[in-house]
């Protein structure tokens, strides 16, 4: 450690060293030196001492942070993960000298992934244009979005009177075109969907007699790209004042947060409509493919009463899907595997009975929105992944849920409960 | 069959246009336009009016006449022009009851605006995404309209209205070539006006749309690496463990009724 005669001859202290090394030693804090682990060299070259990088852990073993100090965030386990919600900064819109209106689909009344798309475009359009302006959605129906402000809304008309429930699209128009008496939006944006929002922005488009652009998918404020002759053609054309936007047309917000502000509209005249709405007809749910179900009640490996899981899937009216095991065991056909190998399904429920996620049936069910599993085993990645997880005997359970869906139904038109059939 | 006999004093009129094959980008009859004249023919059989608006002598045309109609009505004009101005003169006067016509057509701007733009003109209701006519009565129809995920919707609606019928409609029957070649195109010489608007832009063959990147915005190493490994996890679901199955189950039905899947 310290040379005492000679300034070329190093000499070593091994019984100070010792004592460094060994943490326990009464006389380790003394001796430790708190010397940098980088010094200048007698050339003024920067010298790093390899012994001294680093700590000595709780078991005695050295150990080196490369991470600088940011191992923290990383997290060991699950309590980091809820600890880590960053407050985005808010984006604020006081006065707004104009608006860009979003009508969004609010599919079950939440904002889809297209709908948050194009509050995306919106905001890119409100960048270009001079003046500060607001977003605004307006919504029909019930809603249960809960993150209209990290959505990008600034701005928000929630219409969820009775006049607006089912489907009325008379009704709509009418309230969008005091929309546009009242804030003379500078543009209307619509996804392009089958939910609704195409049917809506063609409606509107056509009273108030502007040339939409239609499965549009590139748009600034003065040209914009969309898809013509039934999908063969790029047609670049001016941007109109109402445009019905592709999937993926813009990115989603995400970096801040906005205010989603209600707004009232004044009184809304009622229309006497001409279509008069009748319900969802019952279709056999095992006709819908796979792909397209909306909701499918899936049977893996923990299913033992194989008549009973047919009974449920009939009582729920689901549709019927399978992991790959109680395929390959002869319970169910090959086009019901849901998986890598089998269907990748876009369910909004997934009900999972006996089934405890290995990863190539994770992947097929990446789209579904809320999944429910049936299972005995808590701690398998299908309840990981799940909304709802119910740890438990699946025989049972079934049998419970089938009564009780069945009390439900008996129930005369509880509910929102309005078919035609 | 029943709405045959209903609807056989009906005036019904099908409304086509020059379709493109997706893949081959050659003239074809439009798929939705020869689901909406077969979705006629079922209505109305005989007395179908099948009505396009452009050059009569367009081949495609004769696809249509195929399914086994006797005549087709042409308003002859630029097939650039806007139809829409004809076309409803030419549907007020000639007192249609049903207009059907595609969704969406596989040439032009195929903005889906035209059915929408007739019903404003003439102001009457439009049903969008007809998959059936189920029945007629009293002046009243009852259409089945395909919604996403397959499923279907009833709504009653009074005539005259204007129905743009889906992909999951019937579909056509075979185009045959004796009859196609027999039909009859009933020429009106019509003037429209040219679509200025449409002069200015520009078109090209589509371009393959760019897959949306996943942009990781991680300021740290450690934070990129933990984006790139990490599993899609639940955001902490709620897990019914203790309960007796009869709360459990009540729970999944809570759940379920609040998703609006019970139907």
């Amino acid at each position: 450690m310290s040379g005492h005669n000679s300034h070329d001859v190093l000499r070593r202290d091994p019984r100070a060293e010792w004592i460094a090394r060994n943490r326990l030693h009464p006389l380790h804090g003394t001796v430790a030196s708190n010397e940098a682990a980088e010094v200048r060299g007698p050339s003024g070259l920067l010298r790093k001492n390899p012994h001294q990088v680093g700590f000595v852990g709780p078991n005695g073993i050295k150990r080196i942070d490369r991470l600088k100090g940011n191992a923290a965030a990383t997290g060991k386990g699950r309590r980091s993960g809820a600890a880590k919600d960053v407050q985005l900064p808010l984006h604020t819109v006081e006065n707004p000298d104009f608006y860009v209106v979003v009508v969004p689909d609010m599919v079950g009344g939440r904002l889809t992934g297209h709908d948050k798309d194009v509050i995306g475009q919106a905001h890119k359009l409100v960048a270009g244009i001079e003046g500060n302006g607001a977003v605004l959605a307006v919504c029909f129906g019930q809603s249960k979005e809960e993150h209209f402000d990290t959505a990008g809304v600034d701005r928000l008309l929630l219409l969820d009177d009775a006049i607006y429930e089912g489907y009325c699209p008379e009704q709509r128009l009418a309230a969008l075109v005091q929309v546009e008496a009242g804030y003379h939006p500078q543009y209307w944006l619509f996804p392009d969907s089958v939910n609704g929002g195409s049917d809506l922005g063609s409606r509107l488009a056509a009273r108030i007699n502007e040339r939409p652009v239609v499965q549009a998918w590139q748009v600034d404020n003065h040209k914009s790209v969309c898809r013509g002759a039934g999908g063969t053609v790029d047609i670049t054309r001016d941007t109109p004042r109402l445009l019905m936007l592709a999937e993926e047309c813009a990115d989603q917000i995400d970096e801040t947060r906005h205010e989603a502000l209600s707004l009232e509209l004044p009184v809304v005249p009622v229309v006497i409509s001409q279509l008069q709405d009748k319900g969802q007809v019952a279709v056999d749910p095992n006709a819908i493919s796979l792909a397209e179900a909306e909701f499918i009640l899936s049977a893996g490996n923990g299913i033992r009463n194989w008549d009973q899981f047919h009974e449920a899937a009939s009582v729920l009216g689901a549709t019927e899907g399978a992991s790959r095991v109680a395929v390959d065991d002869g319970f169910m056909p090959r086009f019901r595997q849901v998986g890598a190998t089998g269907t990748w399904v876009t369910a909004r429920v997934y009900l999972a009975v006996g089934i405890s996620g290995a990863i190539q049936h994770m992947q097929g069910i990446g789209q579904c929105d809320k999944v429910i599993a049936i299972n005995t085993d808590a701690g398998c990645d299908m309840v990981k992944r799940a909304a709802l997880s119910v740890i438990g005997d699946s025989e049972e359970i079934l049998g419970e849920l089938i009564e009780r869906v069945q009390e439900f139904r008996a129930q005369p038109s509880a509910g929102g409960d309005q078919d035609a059939a | 069959m029943q709405p045959n006999q209903l609807a056989n004093k009906l005036k019904i009129v099908s409304l086509v246009s020059v379709g493109k094959h997706p893949q081959s980008g050659r003239v074809r009859r439009a798929d939705q336009d020869s689901r909406a004249v077969e979705l006629g023919m079922k209505l109305a059989s005989d007395n179908l009016i099948v009505l396009h608006a452009g050059d009569p002598q367009e081949q495609a045309l004769r696809s249509y006449a195929g399914m086994g109609l006797k005549s087709i009505q042409v308003l002859e004009m630029d097939p650039a022009a806007d139809a829409v101005m004809p076309l409803g003169e030419h549907l007020q006067q000639s007192g249609a009851e049903i207009v059907l016509t595609g969704v969406r057509a596989e040439s032009g701007e195929s903005s889906g605006m035209v059915p929408y733009q007739l019903a404003e003109k003439l102001g009457w209701p439009i049903v969008p995404r007809v998959a059936d006519i189920v029945s007629i009565e009293a002046g009243i129809a009852e259409v089945l309209q395909a919604l996403p995920r397959g499923q279907r919707r009833s709504v009653k609606v009074r005539l005259p209205f204007i129905a743009s019928v889906d992909s999951a409609a019937q579909d056509a029957r075979q185009s045959a070539f004796g009859p196609a070649s027999r039909a009859v195109m009933e020429v009106e010489v019509v003037s429209a006006a040219t679509d200025a608007v449409r002069q200015s832009w520009e078109e090209a063959p589509a371009r393959k749309r760019p897959k949306r990147l996943k942009v990781v915005k991680a300021k740290t190493a450690a934070e990129r690496f933990k984006a790139a490994t990490a599993k899609s996890q639940g955001d902490g679901g709620k897990v019914m463990k203790n309960e007796s199955a009869a709360e459990q189950a009540q729970a999944i039905l809570e759940l379920l009724k609040e998703e609006g899947v019970l139907r």
